[in-house]
């Protein structure tokens, strides 16, 4: 018991590195999601309840317009990056949960850089939304999606969706070190997933009344998914995908000084 | 003897609300220092400020011989705190959590599980190890979080109120744990809102109000002063408790009473049975009869009562 409890205190002494800690704590953020019943729920059945609702639900309703495209094929890029981004949304949840449930408190007397735990938050949840955006495209396969992606389309398909999943984490994460309490961090989830609704996401934007029309097609959403089904569906991009990848781009640079900022705020004083 | 932590003069403001005015504390190596206060007194906020965890708007302090301000680093490495708000993963197990702070101590991988296996013996939490810690019972929680604030051995612990809403037994239980800590030469800052606490397990108190140290004594010392015991007597009405708080003030009587308590109680510090006598005499000839007479131990309020009483005279 005293020969361990000294080497304990050696080690405590004993500085570890930024990216072990950081590991430690991505394991812990994913373990949340597969220990818990809610957690797959969200993880899993809801990426799956969205994917069947559209294309069962609105998929017969809805015409796809200029485009000339199978609903199905029309809707699945769209729907990818709305489970994409509901899970990264939830990140401020996360974030939001460590600030005033006191963890932050435990993890900033340990001997670690207390930017680890937003920083594994994020990484945590672009692991976790890529693997679940892509049981949500398995789902549309098994529901007759026919992707005619290249090798460097699936490729790039996977750097997109982790790259939208990053930036929505990244505000996810500022989001949710602005708010006081785990409802309020909550409400971005809402806003992530309206979003695309306002895009050519779920219905054709040319079908859309003027100033709307205009919203939706110079928001981010429209050139993220027009560059996945560029990729998905091997069609012409355009100048969709360097937009795209601006507004991606953007956001994590916008928001990432700016969380840190917040969270030295919120740690020191 | 060197001394674990030494503060002088620490002050904090949140925006206009100034909650600390000066606080000046030192505690031996090896010692439990109880800070007594009430909810608002600043014990937290004093916490906060030697575990590095806020930064002080004025004055020093040094824990295990690091200052605060400029050697967090060095003083995290030194220290445990086990916060107000039980601070544990809920979703993980009670053996994932130890594990994953152990790993954050840098211990290693089998280190790491000893360590753990080691820490829920220690705080008999080995048939809960692997439970999810959010379904532990209240005591449960609190071992577990004190356990986590032991995982890197630290020489210098810090308890922010650790029995606050725990029942009489886990309380208990927690307090053979502190005593075992203490017993292994581990120092320890305590707050707690319990004088009795306080008593059972300090070699000395701090009395924290309105952000100042207005009492740093050993418990003995502190007692006295304070009175062994509280005298309630118990009148007919109010008029008979204001007659008799009258006649034993006018002999040089500390009574008093107390606001918020039953009006018709009048409450004074006991010294001993001679004195119990003396005031029943006093009573007496002044033809007032207490319909009952009661000894309780003193309360924090009692403590406040006297100290604040010495402070303003």
């Amino acid at each position: 018991m005293t020969a361990m409890t000294t080497t304990a205190a050696a080690a405590a002494g004993r500085r570890g590195s930024g990216a072990g800690d950081l590991g430690r704590l991505i394991a812990r953020a994913l373990r949340h999601e597969t220990c818990t019943v809610d957690a797959l729920i969200v993880n899993i059945a809801m990426p799956v309840a969205i994917m069947v609702v559209f294309v069962y639900v609105f998929g017969g309703a809805i015409t796809t317009g200029s485009s000339g495209l199978e609903y199905i094929d029309f809707a699945v890029p769209g729907v990818l990056v709305m489970c994409a981004g509901y899970g990264a949304a939830l990140t401020a949840v996360s974030m939001a949960e460590e600030m005033t449930g006191g963890m932050i408190d435990r993890f900033r007397t340990l001997p670690i850089g207390a930017w680890t735990v937003p920083a594994a938050l994020v990484i945590a949840s672009v692991v976790r939304n890529v693997a679940t955006t892509g049981i949500a495209l398995a789902v549309a396969v098994v529901l007759g999606f026919r992707p005619d992606a290249t090798p460097a389309g699936w490729v790039l398909t996977a750097a997109v969706v982790a790259g939208y999943v990053l930036a929505m984490s990244a505000l996810a994460v500022l989001w949710g070190l602005m708010v006081t309490s785990t409802q309020a961090a909550g409400a971005f989830s809402f806003v992530v997933l309206f979003l695309p609704y306002l895009s050519d996401t779920v219905v054709p934007a040319e079908t859309m009344p003027g100033a709307l029309r205009a919203f939706a097609e110079h928001q981010p959403i429209t050139p993220l998914v027009e560059t996945l089904r560029g990729l998905l569906l091997d069609r012409p991009i355009g100048d969709s995908g360097w937009i795209a990848a601006a507004w991606l781009a953007g956001a994590v640079v916008v928001a990432t000084p700016l969380a840190a900022a917040r969270f030295r705020r919120r740690t020191s004083a | 003897m060197e001394s674990a932590i030494h503060a002088r003069g620490l002050r904090k403001a949140f925006g206009r609300a100034r909650v600390l005015h000066g606080v000046d504390l030192t505690v031996p190596t090896g010692t439990l220092l109880a800070l007594l206060g009430p909810n608002g007194s600043g014990k937290t906020t004093t916490v906060r400020i030697l575990t590095t965890l806020l930064r002080a708007d004025g004055g020093t302090a040094t824990v295990g011989g690091y200052d605060v301000a400029r050697e967090g680093d060095r003083v995290r490495r030194v220290i445990g705190l086990t916060a107000q708000q039980a601070t544990v993963d809920d979703l993980l197990t009670g053996r994932e959590n130890l594990e994953l702070f152990a790993g954050l101590y840098h211990l290693g991988r089998r280190e790491a599980r000893r360590r753990a296996q080691e820490l829920l013996e220690r705080f008999d939490l080995t048939t809960a190890a692997d439970r999810r810690a959010g379904a532990y019972s209240g005591g449960m929680r609190r071992r577990l979080d004190l356990a986590a604030s032991m995982v890197g051995a630290p020489r210098i612990l810090f308890l922010d109120e650790p029995t606050t809403g725990l029942d009489p037994r886990s309380r208990a239980e927690l307090w053979a744990v502190i005593r075992e800590l203490l017993a292994s030469g581990t120092t320890i800052l305590l707050t707690t809102q319990y004088l009795d606490e306080a008593d059972q397990l300090a070699d000395r108190i701090a009395v924290l109000d309105g952000g100042r140290v207005v009492a740093d004594d050993a418990p003995a010392a502190l007692k006295r002063q304070v009175g062994s015991e509280r005298l309630v007597l118990r009148l007919a009405g109010d008029e008979d408790a204001a007659r008799a708080a009258a006649v034993l003030a006018a002999q040089g009587e500390d009574a008093r009473r107390s606001p918020g308590d039953d009006p018709s109680e009048v409450t004074l510090a006991l010294h001993g049975p001679d004195h119990l006598r003396r005031v029943l005499d006093l009573l007496h000839r002044a033809g007032v009869a207490p319909e009952r007479v009661e000894l309780r131990a003193p309360t924090l309020d009692d403590v406040f009562f006297e100290l604040t009483k010495a402070v303003a005279a």
